[in-house]
């Protein structure tokens, strides 16, 4: 399978009278966006924000990251399931507008969502600093359920991401990328020498405001399964999740997967990269049992000599992530996983809730409980007295200035599990 | 800025005294540096200066622990020294042992920045590693011009007050406290060399060696749950609603306790879920679905246990540290044990 990423390299958004890329700046009609955004039954209102790189702004609390997309050629469309019909993606050419992105922002339950800071130190933490982003504030109509608010909200940025993607259907891009993956024989043909390698992305399936969607399937529903590496650039998977945001993947993280690009660099040159294994973390221990069966059972058909497995949440996903590590192993496959550590605000305690011998290759995101002063900004976008009850936040980390003190875990992907940042701990 | 005064604590065979035979060398103090000092010197650069050096033998030191630390700190202290450096040792072990010692009495008992140097497996790193800062070095003295290179700098910093960062960037033995600091590559990239170097059988370093689990033995079954008291205990964040104590939605601080004398079933009323790591519709809707206090209420009636305890307790278990969690059930296990409950129903989410 072989995809073409055309990116626009984007610098700015602004509003303006009429939706269209020009010369590196997207211009959005608002009304129209929202109308389009405001068709949807259970959503009120809506309305707009523009946040860029360095400026002093605070949006909070964030919900979903997407970044425009739209199918050029080849089959099926962005967010297949989703937005798209089903059918397969991850073959042809997408463009991308590169430097942007829809952040979706609104109170969905009481206390489960992400910070962005445009500027200051907590803007360091977070990869969305960097973006020019639409912001885009859903309220809900009136007694409107928890699970159809957070669908009606998750369905208002792909749809609003689609929206902009479909802007740079035209447009030449300003550079371009090609991934390609063999079939399983063509691979071995080709590369007989270099070592089989697989990436089993595992995905955030407890619930509410913890779930992944795969085609439109929920994920929880779903056994194990295997996706070409390219599907997920074209948006096969999206983001249903975002509680202790710094190591949930939003749908940015998914379209711009940052194992799978790293696999690619060196695919043909020092492995062969044949895959992605995806497996879910369900809450019940039969759930667990299956899934990571499936993971080491999938990955043993591959004929892999390594995998790299990537973790998203904490706490009870780590049994998931240590028995996937622990029966991968026991196949005689090598593992490496990437992680992030509840060590306590002082560093001191146990990391993980999990652990097993044979899990001796980590890589670390950091530690989420690690305090963070973030000073106040101009603007907030959002909700800010959200900053004391959301995960992360605690009685008083508000302060009368506006400030506020709080773990690192609340800013959206700052601990990321993909191995997306720089941040690590020792 | 002035000039550091800086006390050098070395060996007998660094004070080029003499070897093992000379190991039952006495506390010693002299003015100014000795042997491996000068290259201490040299690298503070006129930041700071060895104003004394403190010799003892390694035998000595370790064969009258208390009376030879009591000796050798109190003629550090008579130098009124702004910094302290022990070794580095390498792989002597009991030099390693004495410097590990001495550095840490300095620290505690003088309240000065003392740090001291180490092969990793000397055992005197894995002895007070938690205890002061140790510089890994090589495991002989031909890696002394690196261990002066590396100690320095980080003595300085650590004299300073400076900030100090994690243990990959500093040079320090990991001392298990986990310090968040930027990498120079992702993650992703690193995994991906990580995976590449343990395939190919070439050595790498995990970012996080697994810690040895504490596993609880369950404690005998209770014999007769019919006359039994029990409590019940939750990590599942069940509170009176509105959250009169605000525990935390995720790394909780504290935990709760609440009376439920004359309560007989939790309703979306008057309980809810402070908890920020699941989905909160059904425990919302139903608090006993979590905290199952209708149940045990139904058993207390028709004789199938003694009674509920009045009280319950409760946290998040979302993102909170162990070291936190071990804190909460030592104390609530106490209570538990003085109001005379018999057994204790935990339940997670």
């Amino acid at each position: 399978m072989k995809l073409e990423l055309g990116n626009i390299i984007i610098h700015d958004i602004q509003f303006g009278n009429v939706s269209k890329v020009e010369k590196g700046i997207i211009y959005i009609n608002k009304d129209e966006l929202g109308a389009l955004l405001s068709e949807d039954e259970n959503i009120k209102s809506v309305s707009f924000e523009i946040a860029r790189p360095g400026e002093r702004i605070r949006i909070l609390p964030v919900k979903d990251v997407i970044e425009p997309r739209i199918k050029v050629s080849g089959r099926g469309g962005i967010f297949p399931g989703m937005m798209a019909k089903v059918d397969t993606v991850g073959t042809g050419r997408t463009n991308v507008l590169k430097g942007a992105a829809v952040v979706t922002a609104g109170k969905i339950v009481g206390f489960q969502e992400g910070i962005i800071d445009m500027s200051g130190p907590g803007a360091e933490y977070t990869p969305f600093s960097k973006l020019n982003n639409l912001v885009v504030i859903c309220e809900p109509v009136p007694g409107l359920a928890q699970h159809a608010h957070e669908k009606a909200v998750r369905l208002a940025g792909l749809k609003a991401a689609a929206y902009l993607g479909n802007l740079g259907k035209d447009i030449d891009a300003d550079e371009v990328e090609i991934f390609e993956t063999p079939s399983l024989k063509e691979g071995i043909l080709k590369y007989p020498e270099l070592p089989r390698v697989a990436y089993v992305q595992m995905l955030q399936t407890q619930g509410l405001l913890h779930d992944t969607y795969v085609y439109g399937v929920d994920m929880k529903q779903s056994l194990t399964t295997i996706l070409y590496p390219t599907e997920l650039m074209d948006g096969a998977v999206v983001s249903g999740n975002c509680v202790s945001a710094c190591d949930k993947n939003t749908t940015y993280h998914h379209l711009n997967n940052p194992v799978v690009r790293d696999l690619y660099a060196k695919h043909g040159k020092e492995l062969n990269f044949t895959g992605v294994i995806i497996t879910n973390e369900n809450v019940y221990l039969a759930d667990k049992e299956r899934s990571s069966d499936w993971s080491a059972k999938l990955a043993e058909l591959l004929g892999v000599d390594g995998v790299i497995i990537s973790q998203e949440g904490f706490g009870n996903p780590d049994t998931d992530l240590i028995m996937n590590c622990k029966k991968i192993e026991a196949k005689g496959i090598k593992t490496v996983i990437i992680t992030d550590e509840y060590a306590g605000r002082d560093g001191a305690s146990q990391s993980l809730a999990d652990a097993d011998a044979s899990a001796d290759a980590v890589v670390t995101g950091g530690n989420a409980n690690m305090l963070i002063k973030l000073p106040p900004m101009e603007k907030v976008i959002g909700h800010i007295e959200a900053a004391d009850v959301i995960a992360g936040g605690f009685d008083g980390s508000l302060k009368s200035d506006g400030s506020i003190e709080v773990e690192l875990q609340v800013i959206t992907g700052a601990t990321n599990e993909l191995g997306f940042n720089r941040l690590s701990a020792r | 800025m002035e000039k550091l005064r800086a006390v050098h604590y070395i060996n007998q065979f660094f004070a080029q005294i003499g070897g093992e035979e000379k190991a039952d060398h006495k506390p010693e103090a002299r003015e100014g540096f000795v042997g491996p000092g000068m290259a201490f010197n040299a690298e503070f650069s006129g930041k700071a200066e060895i104003v004394g050096t403190v010799i003892c033998g390694d035998s000595y030191f370790n064969e009258n622990l208390e009376m030879a630390t009591k000796e050798v700190l109190a003629m550090i202290k008579s130098f009124k020294p702004d910094l302290v450096i022990a070794g580095p040792a390498f792989n002597a072990g009991r030099y390693g042992m004495a410097c590990g010692t001495v550095a840490s009495a300095v620290k505690k008992e003088l309240g000065i920045p003392a740090i001291t140097g180490m092969y990793i497996e000397n055992p005197g790193a894995d002895s007070f590693k938690k205890e002061v800062y140790i510089i890994e070095t090589k495991n002989s003295a031909a890696g002394m011009r690196d261990a002066v290179k590396a100690m320095v700098p980080f003595a300085l910093k650590l004299a300073a007050g400076e900030k100090i960062g994690a243990s990959a960037e500093e040079g320090y033995i990991p001392n298990g406290i986990r310090v968040n600091f930027f990498e120079k590559k992702r993650g992703s990239e690193r995994a991906v060399e990580m995976l590449l170097a343990k395939l190919s059988g070439k050595p790498f370093t995990t970012e996080f060696p697994m810690p040895d689990f504490d596993r609880v033995e369950p404690n005998p079954a209770v014999k007769d749950v019919s006359k039994a008291t029990i409590a019940l205990v939750t990590s599942g964040g069940i509170v009176p609603k509105g959250n009169p104590d605000h525990i935390e939605s995720s790394s909780a601080s504290k935990y709760g306790k609440y009376d439920i004398d004359g309560i007989f079933d939790l309703t979306d009323a008057t309980y809810e879920t402070a908890h920020g790591g699941y989905d909160p519709v059904y425990a919302n809707q139903d608090a006993d679905r979590v905290l199952p206090v209708d149940i045990l209420r139904e058993f207390e009636k028709e004789g199938k246990i003694g009674k509920l305890h009045r009280y319950y307790y409760t946290t998040t278990g979302n993102g909170t540290a162990v070291a936190s969690a071990k804190a909460f059930a030592e104390k609530i296990g106490k209570e538990l044990a003085a109001d005379g409950v018999d057994a204790v129903i935990l339940t997670s989410t």
